[in-house]
């Protein structure tokens, strides 16, 4: 049986003396480094095969989506933008004729697309483009080929992950009715680890399992009040509520990162199912002897080491939860771009008191936080890391994590090795100061630098 | 409205962002929604910067709107100085924040702040990044450069190189040192590693060098018009174009300095017995319109390629642009919709693109090597190493640049006479490079044979036929089709030219009226095209 320390022998994870559930939130409402939610295509146009993701928008809009995919995609992605110019912000009526058009071209171009999301931006959001009536009316006009269905991903409403949780909110009220007993998972996880969690659930006898987003539309998903389901993903608050408005019933668990977090989470849902001991040591006995000896190889690197999360994908509570309590870490500063209690509460009980929890942001105080808590490992988006590197912190980009298979056991070593990989790397590197950064530029030869105000106005 | 999937260039504020992180001591506040702060890893990640771009986001909230977002901007811009102490700050908004008229200028206005304050109007709708670099920095030279004596030598100033520029780092580098050999000392670089106070002293310099048209025209002829200061026409790379750019600055100046040639290597390599196999190449070229004029030059007269298209992607140089295509007797591509310059390409099948990182990928699509020569720039487009385009060392560069992604001399013959080799199979693409032999495209159209009903051989997985540069003409009675014997034998072409002999092939064929390609009829149209 098993002899971890911080777990039951069934799998239940052992609260800390006083954990982070009461604690005192800092409340930031300044510059907030953080994408919106249309970056949430780059991910989910890839997990969902048959949908094409249509922000109606700005030119800002189409360049974030490029910047934050790169160009690794090219091969015709199933995103575009229908980029807003002069003519359209002048008459609403013919903003709507223009998005027909633009949705007629692109749906004869491509007849493999059976659902088309229109996505909301902030230039659409601000000049009240009713997206939602206009998914009504092009449902209409392509069925039954194609269901158009509408979301905001706007930074004005969303930040990052927040356009997954908006998606699959906006699919839910669509679903067909179902009175069966099935389980529901939401959240778009790689297929390898979609698979593997299926396999596990199935194994303990729990079935049918449902996941939403469904790969393509023509799928058997349903819901009802026979529903229960699970969040593979913190982030999704929206969908959450939708589910529940749908008669089903939500299973509050840890979520599936690490050994720990995997085992708690199915270990709500085995409960549920009625699940006895036996079978869940059977069916989850050897992964976790396998995940646990990934992380212990990976987290020597960690153990004892303090990290900093900046807010971003709101995934930072339940990491900080996997570091501290699997690798040893010591949390000093938990950012969360917002705390929904509802859905995070269970990982704000096992976290041990101590960081410092904030929500939303300020980015320039963080920073100064940061600079004076002196972190060996500060977990921060891609405009902050390398300025933080070159200041001599070790950084992991966060954006990583949402792009990369980390839930469930088989990734829990990877998952460890992503925070493991900076700290050694910096520990291996034998080059001093790193030089050869761009500087903001020095002094040129033969001008003096100005005193503050020397500038006349 | 219009449907993109990839652009060229980004919104105005970020063609602003460049002008300000290029700078020191200017601080820029942004009126925009949170997801904008993206911008700043363009620098961060791209270009590597280790500091943060000097601009701070308002980051309004929905529920800020209608009520307080003014303030928030107030608020925003009187922290940011007093954190940041700058010499000067821009202002301006972002697409969102044009839309909801807060007046960023205005605003700062009243507030009474002890630096100037330049208030930027960038329409999102309708321009930009170009453009606003361009706009942001002539708004900051007419603000701030006014008359000072001229230096007692001669100087200059280099305008154009801003952050997250095509070499500008290495451009500014080189091009410093040629001046001063020519005895020109740099009076002020600008925006890159300018403040506002040496902005002021840009009327100092006798003259200035248009580095960029793209991002500095309209200051330079702003500090023509307002300082009497000529600038320079040319932009110096290549070589023709350097030894036009030195003796362009000498005519402004006087000096007769000449500066080193002993390092240029580039008219040797061209003229040297390997390059041969590069002459009549067909390019096509494409990018922004300064770096496309540069390279039709160069490709044409100082590699020996055939220039069979060019075209830009930034509107204001259309008319340039047209005019220098004219001359090559091909006609301009202006267009900022990648898909039509994937057309295009896929119509001419050159047998070499010469573009940005747009046209590697639909080069990578079709099986067309590429050069990159011009922005938009990715994590590549900032090497280690000390690569500038301008001046004799950058067109030794960019002999390297454009001969790289090519198979190379005698290799080509090899490739053709061990067709079956492991080593040299057509997909294995250039053996010096890994990873690149060209991606299977989409299955070709109607025009091919199937072959389960024709019986010709079925081709190998991942080889010849599916890497084939251009799909078949398709007649529109779709009426050509290629016996199995030629198809076969069209295999045997190695696979950097196999998309040429296709095409030109089923063009032979079409404009004879034949509608089944024989050997004979694949050997004729050799013939035909032979050169
Ligand atoms: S924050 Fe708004 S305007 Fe900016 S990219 Fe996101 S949706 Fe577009
Ligand atoms: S190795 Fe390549 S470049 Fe050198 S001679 Fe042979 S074919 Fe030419």
């Amino acid at each position: 049986m098993n002899d971890h320390p911080d777990l039951s022998p069934v799998g239940r994870p052992a609260r800390p003396a006083k954990g982070c559930g009461d604690a005192p939130v800092l409340h930031q409402r300044g510059q907030h480094e953080v994408f919106c939610g249309l970056t949430g295509i780059i991910w989910l146009h890839r997990k969902m095969q048959d949908a094409f993701f249509l922000v109606v928008g700005s030119r800002t809009c189409a360049h974030l989506l490029q910047s934050a995919a790169g160009v690794m995609i090219f091969a015709e992605p199933r995103f575009g933008t229908a980029i807003l110019e002069e003519q359209d912000l002048a008459g609403l009526a013919d903003a709507h004729e223009e998005l027909d058009r633009e949705v007629s071209r692109l749906l004869s171009r491509r007849p493999d697309i059976r659902q088309l999301f229109l996505v909301g931006s902030c230039p659409s959001e601000v000049i009240k483009l009713d997206l939602a009536r206009a998914a009504e009316r092009l449902t209409k006009v392509h069925a039954p080929h194609v269901r158009v269905l509408n979301y905001s991903g706007s930074g004005i409403e969303t930040t990052f992950t927040q356009g997954e949780d908006a998606c699959l909110a906006a699919m839910v009220p669509a679903l067909p009715e179902t009175n069966a007993r099935q389980l529901l998972i939401a959240g778009a996880l790689p297929d390898v680890v979609e698979d593997q969690m299926v396999g596990l659930l199935e194994r303990m006898g729990i079935g049918p399992v449902r996941v939403l987003p469904a790969p393509r539309a023509d799928g058997d998903l349903a819901v009802g009040s026979e529903t229960v389901f699970a969040l593979a993903q913190p982030f999704l608050g929206d969908t959450h509520a939708a589910l529940v408005r749908r008669g089903a019933r939500h299973i509050p668990a840890p979520f599936p990162f690490g050994e720990e977090g995997t085992t708690a989470w199915l270990r709500a849902i085995a409960d549920e199912f009625g699940v006895d001991d036996a079978t869940f040591e059977a069916v989850t006995a050897a992964p976790r002897a396998r995940a646990r000896k990934a992380v212990a190889a990976a987290a020597e690197t960690l153990r004892d080491r303090s990290v900093f999360f900046f807010p971003d994908s709101q995934l930072e509570l339940s990491l900080a939860r996997f570091l501290t309590r699997e690798c040893g870490m010591t949390a000093l500063e938990v950012g969360m771009p917002y705390l929904n209690r509802q859905v995070i509460g269970a990982e704000l009980d096992l976290i041990a008191e101590g960081p410092v929890l904030s929500e939303g942001q300020d980015v320039d105080r963080q920073l100064d936080r940061c600079r004076a808590a002196q972190p060996d490992l500060s977990v921060c988006g891609l405009g902050l890391a390398n300025p933080l590197e070159a200041e001599g912190l070790t950084t992991k980009w966060a954006i990583e994590l949402v792009f990369t298979p980390v839930h469930f056991y088989e990734q829990a070593g990877d998952l460890t090795a992503l925070f493991a990989r900076p700290i050694r790397r910096r520990d291996l590197l034998k080059l001093g100061v790193p030089s050869g950064g761009i500087e903001p530029p020095s002094v040129a030869p033969g001008l003096r630098p100005a005193a503050t105000g020397e500038v006349a106005r | 409205m219009k449907l993109t999937v990839w652009t060229y260039e980004g919104p105005p504020h970020v063609g602003a962002m460049r002008v300000a992180t290029g700078m020191r001591d200017l601080h820029y506040v942004l009126h925009a929604p949170q997801g904008d702060t993206y911008a700043d890893l363009l620098f961060t990640m791209i270009e590597r910067r280790n500091h943060r771009p000097p601009v701070t986001f308002t980051t309004f909230q929905a529920r800020d709107l209608g009520s307080d977002t003014a303030d928030l901007f107030k608020t925003c811009a009187r922290e940011a100085y007093e954190r940041y102490q700058p010499q000067a700050m821009i202002v301006g908004a972002s697409c969102t924040a044009e839309l909801i008229q807060d007046d960023p200028g205005g605003l700062a206005e009243t507030m009474g702040l002890p630096v100037p304050v330049i208030p930027l109007e960038l329409p999102s709708y309708s321009r930009k990044e170009n453009f606003g670099a361009d706009e942001t920095f002539f708004q900051l030279v007419r603000h701030l450069a006014r008359p000072v004596d001229r230096t007692d030598r001669v100087t200059c100033n280099i305008l154009g190189p801003t952050g997250l520029g095509f070499r500008h780092r290495d451009d500014v580098e080189e091009l410093t040192g040629m001046l001063s050999e020519i005895g020109v000392q740099v009076n002020v670089v600008a925006p890159m590693g300018a403040s506002p106070v040496d902005l002021t002293r840009l009327g100092a310099a006798h003259f200035n060098v248009l580095l960029y048209p793209e991002t500095a025209e309209t200051a330079a002829r702003h500090l023509e018009r307002t300082l009497g200061q000529p600038y320079t026409k040319t932009v110096p790379i290549g070589v023709g174009a350097t030894r036009d750019f030195i003796a362009e600055v000498q005519e402004i100046t006087g000096l007769t300095g000449r500066p080193d040639e002993s390092r240029l290597r580039l008219p040797w390599w061209s003229a040297s017995v390997d390059s041969t196999y590069l002459t009549g190449k067909r390019v096509f070229i494409f990018g922004d319109a300064t770096h496309v004029a540069a390279q039709a030059r160069i490709a044409r007269d100082e590699m020996g390629f055939e220039v069979v298209g060019m075209g830009c992607y930034n509107r204001e140089f259309a008319r340039p642009l047209r005019k220098l295509a004219t001359e090559y007797g091909v006609e301009a591509l202006i267009t900022d919709d990648y898909l039509e310059v994937e057309q295009a390409i896929e119509a001419l099948a050159p047998e070499m693109i010469l573009g940005t990182q747009m046209e590697r990928h639909i080069g990578k699509r079709l099986g067309i090597p590429c050069a990159v020569i011009s922005a938009p720039v990715h994590v590549q487009d900032f090497p280690a190493r000390y690569s500038p385009q301008v001046g004799f060392e950058g067109a030794n560069v960019i002999f390297d640049t454009l001969v790289h992604p090519l198979v190379m001399g005698l290799e080509e013959h090899l490739l053709a006479m061990f067709r079956e080799d492991f080593e040299f199979h057509d997909a294995a693409g250039p053996s010096h490079h890994g990873g690149h032999a060209p991606k299977p495209v989409a299955p070709a159209p109607a025009a091919q044979p199937a072959p389960a009903d024709e019986g010709s051989i079925p081709s190998e997985a991942g080889a010849p036929d599916e890497t084939a540069p251009t799909k078949p003409v398709v007649q529109p009675d779709g009426s050509i089709h290629w016996l199995p014997c030629a198809e076969k034998e069209l295999k045997k072409i190695p696979f950097f030219v196999r998309g040429k002999a296709r095409r030109n092939t089923e063009k032979f064929a079409a404009e004879r009226g034949v509608a089944e390609i024989s050997v004979d009829t694949l050997y004729e149209a050799k013939a035909h095209y032979a050169r």
